[in-house]
């Protein structure tokens, strides 16, 4: 019993930090049109700033903050200066992400060793509360969390400001947006920018549960994929979904089929593709 | 007729040097890296059936390439002779071809690259976690080579031409191919798949067949790998191994013959010369795909004809009267 | 017998209705004109004949042989052929080899991997005869990049003519034509023989109106009206959804 909800606990942590990384990833490609291959690389790298942040003795909340925000200054000049000079050519794009992806996981390599670094949980939230008899660890709550409020922000910056307005119109029409004067390059690197920062605030808060090492980037950024192809493109209620699915699956595949639990989190998006190719929550594109 | 003659004896020249190497390169370690060129070219080539003259971009055939190798060592391991294990291999990998086919051109651009990078990542899951079948992250040894009509091919030398020939045919395989009405097809529906459908052809059975012919040859090169290498490890099936070969094909130039094989060399004798001076290979493969695809789009062998083009009617530009420069400017 | 037949057709895009209980009926060796504003659905309709797009409700026949659930691939070899509004030409290749993939479409050939495409004399050869009969013959080796927009219009045509069609199908031939140009293209439509029915969009009225023997006017994705050139010109109906064209 108790071994069944410590799963189910695990699976909600993951898959709050799986929303967090992929709301992001989601976000870019449903824009931009660009899966951004370098976004577990984000996830990694801020997670590294994170450790390094917190060598320094700064408090666990300001190295996530501190990362995020170094991240979404990398993100932003790449975008900036690289992506956009390449834009409309798709390919290119994709490939660009995917040879920072390589320079990223050699430079992570050469600064922080091959060795893995697991953080400490910070003191105020280590332990358990005890709720109807059974023990929840706190800090896989907190990452439950802090997962719900950023859902929460997003939702509401998308469906309630001025900015999603825009945001929801590039990602139906960019070129539309554009011709109605949207400034769809700001608003990419922009986006960019807040996608980059939401993976390395993962990073370092999953940092202590997660531990970070060498090969985490091209580990995340497929679940990252697999997230986006369940939900659909664009979709933050796609990726939150799919965020929780996968989550559960990689936790009760690990206790029950520890050989394929990696494969079976590829099974519900091969589901899908065939039934569904648009994802659950994406819109058909003619 | 004259363009047709310097062809031919370009290819009659290229191929003396080939199929002398052994001797005017003496050295084993040389040799070898050779084979590993040809190799690769081999994957690259394949490869290049799909991205070059489909325009479908795959970052999944480390998967076919791995799972050829993998089934190839594994029924080696359990004592099969060389003839059953190749066979294997080269069935199983046309079936993994046929699902990832299936399953990828449920779409096309941007979604084919995603389905087939999470495909690939299927395979490397896994030879990684499935100890039990792939022994994991120690890998397979294979510990004999074939001898085919007897002769072995331990030494470096008789490797080098056994993957010589193999690599010759799948050049001249493609060479036909690319030719062919179908891959004239395969290139039309790559320009203009809406037209084609309404030409009559079948789009989605002729990139399904060109999936299954990149896939076979894929698989080739995977036997070829493991027989070269000895060893296999889940490190072949990781994304790396995919962006490598795409590099290559990229890096040469794609829906080129000669693009591959030129590709696969630079990135082969880079990934050498690189390993032996510093450990930092990932970077170099990154800072180069950064790079060509910054500045040489097009890729290595037609972006060097473009800027010798240029260059040479800048050139001619500057040696002829000033009126001739402004048609040398305007250039194709 | 009806050469091409479309019953009740419907189709929406998200809530929007294209085409809107659409009927149609051509007969063998007719020249059919559907005209229409901007919008009116007229691509459209031809998306869905082709099987481009599928309905929601309603069929086509070719040849009263029900094609509603035909793959548009198929249909080409049951007779059908297009051209298109937006150039849709395969611009790497010379004039000649998109004339011959037009051909290759048709033929069992187009599935073998050994062959050598150049050296199929008769394929070739027919696609020379095709572009003889628009006048591009002369230039058959020049790459499409190298071509004047009218000649691409003219490819187009080239290209479905080659197929030996029995229904042709034209989107918009005249779009984007000089006058001259137009009226080779007007000429060319004229010398094709009465075993090819015709059906033309034309979004110009005048370009198109010497060809049409019955036209059908298209407004919002519904037949307004259908009858014979004299009664559809002088229909009050046409200058009020057609005023100003």
């Amino acid at each position: 019993m108790s071994l069944w909800l410590t799963l189910a606990v695990n699976s909600i942590a993951l898959g709050g930090l799986l929303f967090l990384l992929s709301a992001g990833f989601s976000l870019i490609f449903g824009l931009m049109r660009i899966p951004n291959l370098m976004h577990g690389s984000f996830f990694m790298l801020g997670a590294y700033f994170g450790v390094s942040f917190l060598a320094f003795g700064i408090n666990f909340w300001l190295a996530a903050l501190a990362s995020g925000a170094a991240m979404a200054v990398i993100g932003g000049l790449i975008e900036r200066f690289l992506l956009r000079r390449l834009e409309g050519q798709i390919l290119p794009q994709v490939l660009l992400t995917l040879g920072f992806a390589f320079i990223i996981a050699d430079i992570c390599l050469m600064v922080w060793t091959g060795d893995p670094w697991q953080p400490t949980t910070p003191t105020h939230l280590q332990g358990a509360v005890q709720v109807a008899g059974l023990f929840f660890p706190i800090f896989r709550l907190v990452i439950v969390g802090v997962a719900v409020v950023i859902a929460i922000a997003l939702w509401l910056m998308v469906d309630w400001t001025r900015l999603g307005a825009m945001i929801r119109a590039g990602v139906d029409d960019a070129p539309i947006a554009r011709v109605v004067g949207i400034k769809v390059s700001q608003l990419f690197t922009l986006i960019f920018a807040l996608g980059a920062a939401l993976a390395a605030f993962a990073g370092v808060i999953g940092a202590p549960y997660l531990s970070v090492y060498p090969g985490l980037d091209f580990e995340m950024l497929p679940l990252a994929l697999i997230v986006v192809i369940l939900g659909g493109s664009g979709s933050l209620l796609g990726a939150l979904v799919g965020s929780f699915l996968i989550g559960f699956l990689y936790n009760f595949g690990q206790a029950m089929f520890p050989d394929l639990a990696y494969v079976i989190l590829f099974l519900p998006m091969l589901l899908v593709l065939v039934l569904r190719p648009q994802g659950l929550f994406g819109k058909v594109v003619s | 007729m004259s363009w047709i003659n310097s062809r031919r004896v370009a290819i009659g020249v290229a191929l003396v040097l080939l199929a002398t190497l052994p001797v005017w390169i003496g050295n084993p370690y040389y040799i070898n890296v050779s084979s590993q060129i040809l190799l690769f070219a081999v994957f690259a080539l394949a490869l290049n059936v799909l991205v070059g003259y489909g325009g479908l971009v795959s970052l999944g055939h480390a998967g076919l390439f791995a799972m050829a190798g993998y089934t190839g060592a594994l029924m080696l391991d359990a004592g099969h002779g060389h003839f059953v294990a190749i066979l294997a291999a080269l069935v199983v990998t046309l079936a993994t071809s046929a699902v990832f086919g299936v399953l990828a051109l449920r779409s096309t651009g941007i979604g084919f690259l995603m389905i087939t990078l999470a495909l690939g990542q299927i395979v490397w899951g896994i030879a990684y976690r499935w100890a039990g079948l792939t022994n994991g992250d120690n890998g397979v040894n294979v510990t004999t080579r074939p001898a085919p009509l007897g002769i072995s091919l331990a030494s470096a030398d008789y490797f080098y031409y056994a993957t010589l020939v193999v690599f010759l045919i799948a050049v001249a395989t493609m060479a036909v191919f690319v030719r062919s009405p179908f891959g004239a097809a395969l290139r039309g529906t790559r320009d203009q798949a809406r037209r084609m459908n309404a030409l009559g052809y079948n789009v989605w059975l002729i990139r399904f067949l060109a999936f299954l012919f990149s896939g076979f040859w894929s698989g080739v090169a995977g036997l070829l790998f493991i027989y070269y290498n000895q060893f296999i490890s889940p490190q072949v099936s990781a994304l790396t191994t995919s962006a490598e070969a795409l590099l290559m094909v990229i890096s040469g130039g794609t829906a080129t013959l000669l693009g591959p094989i030129i590709g696969s060399a630079l990135v082969v004798i880079m990934k050498n010369v690189v390993s032996a001076y510093i450990e930092r290979w990932n970077l170099v493969l990154g800072v180069i795909f950064v790079l060509i695809i910054s500045f040489m789009p097009e890729g290595l062998v037609p972006g060097s004809v473009r800027l010798w083009r240029t260059g040479w009617q800048a050139l001619w530009s500057r040696l002829s009267a000033p009126a001739a420069r402004k048609t040398g400017e305007q250039g194709p | 017998m009806t050469a091409l037949a479309v019953n009740a057709l419907c189709k929406s895009f998200e809530g929007l209705r294209v085409t809107a209980n659409v009927n149609l009926s051509v007969q063998p060796g007719e020249r059919r004109l559907i005209i229409g504003p901007n919008g009116a659905g007229k691509t459209t309709l031809f998306n869905l004949i082709t099987g481009e797009i599928a309905p929601d409700s309603g069929s086509i026949t070719l040849f009263d042989r029900d094609i509603t659930r035909v793959p548009s691939s198929h249909r080409a070899h049951f007779g059908m052929a297009r051209t298109y509004q937006i150039i849709t030409l395969f611009a790497h290749d010379t004039i000649l080899r998109n004339v011959t993939l037009a051909l290759l479409g048709l033929s069992p050939l187009r599935w073998n991997p050994l062959i050598d495409l150049d050296q199929q004399h008769d394929l070739v050869v027919r696609a020379h005869e095709a572009l003889v009969r628009v006048g591009l013959d002369h230039i058959a080796e020049r790459p499409l990049s190298q071509t004047s927009y009218g000649e691409r219009r003219r490819v187009e045509i080239a290209m479905a003519l080659a197929q030996n069609p029995k229904v042709l199908l034209l989107d918009e031939p005249f779009a984007g034509l000089s006058i001259d140009e137009r009226r080779d293209v007007q000429e060319l439509l004229r010398a094709i023989p009465r075993a090819v029915t015709i059906v033309m969009i034309e979004h110009n009225m005048d370009v198109a109106l010497d060809f049409a023997e019955r036209i059908t006017l298209l407004h919002f994705g519904e037949v307004i009206m259908e009858g014979t050139r004299a009664e559809v010109v002088a229909d009050p109906r046409t200058k009020e959804v057609y005023l100003g064209h």
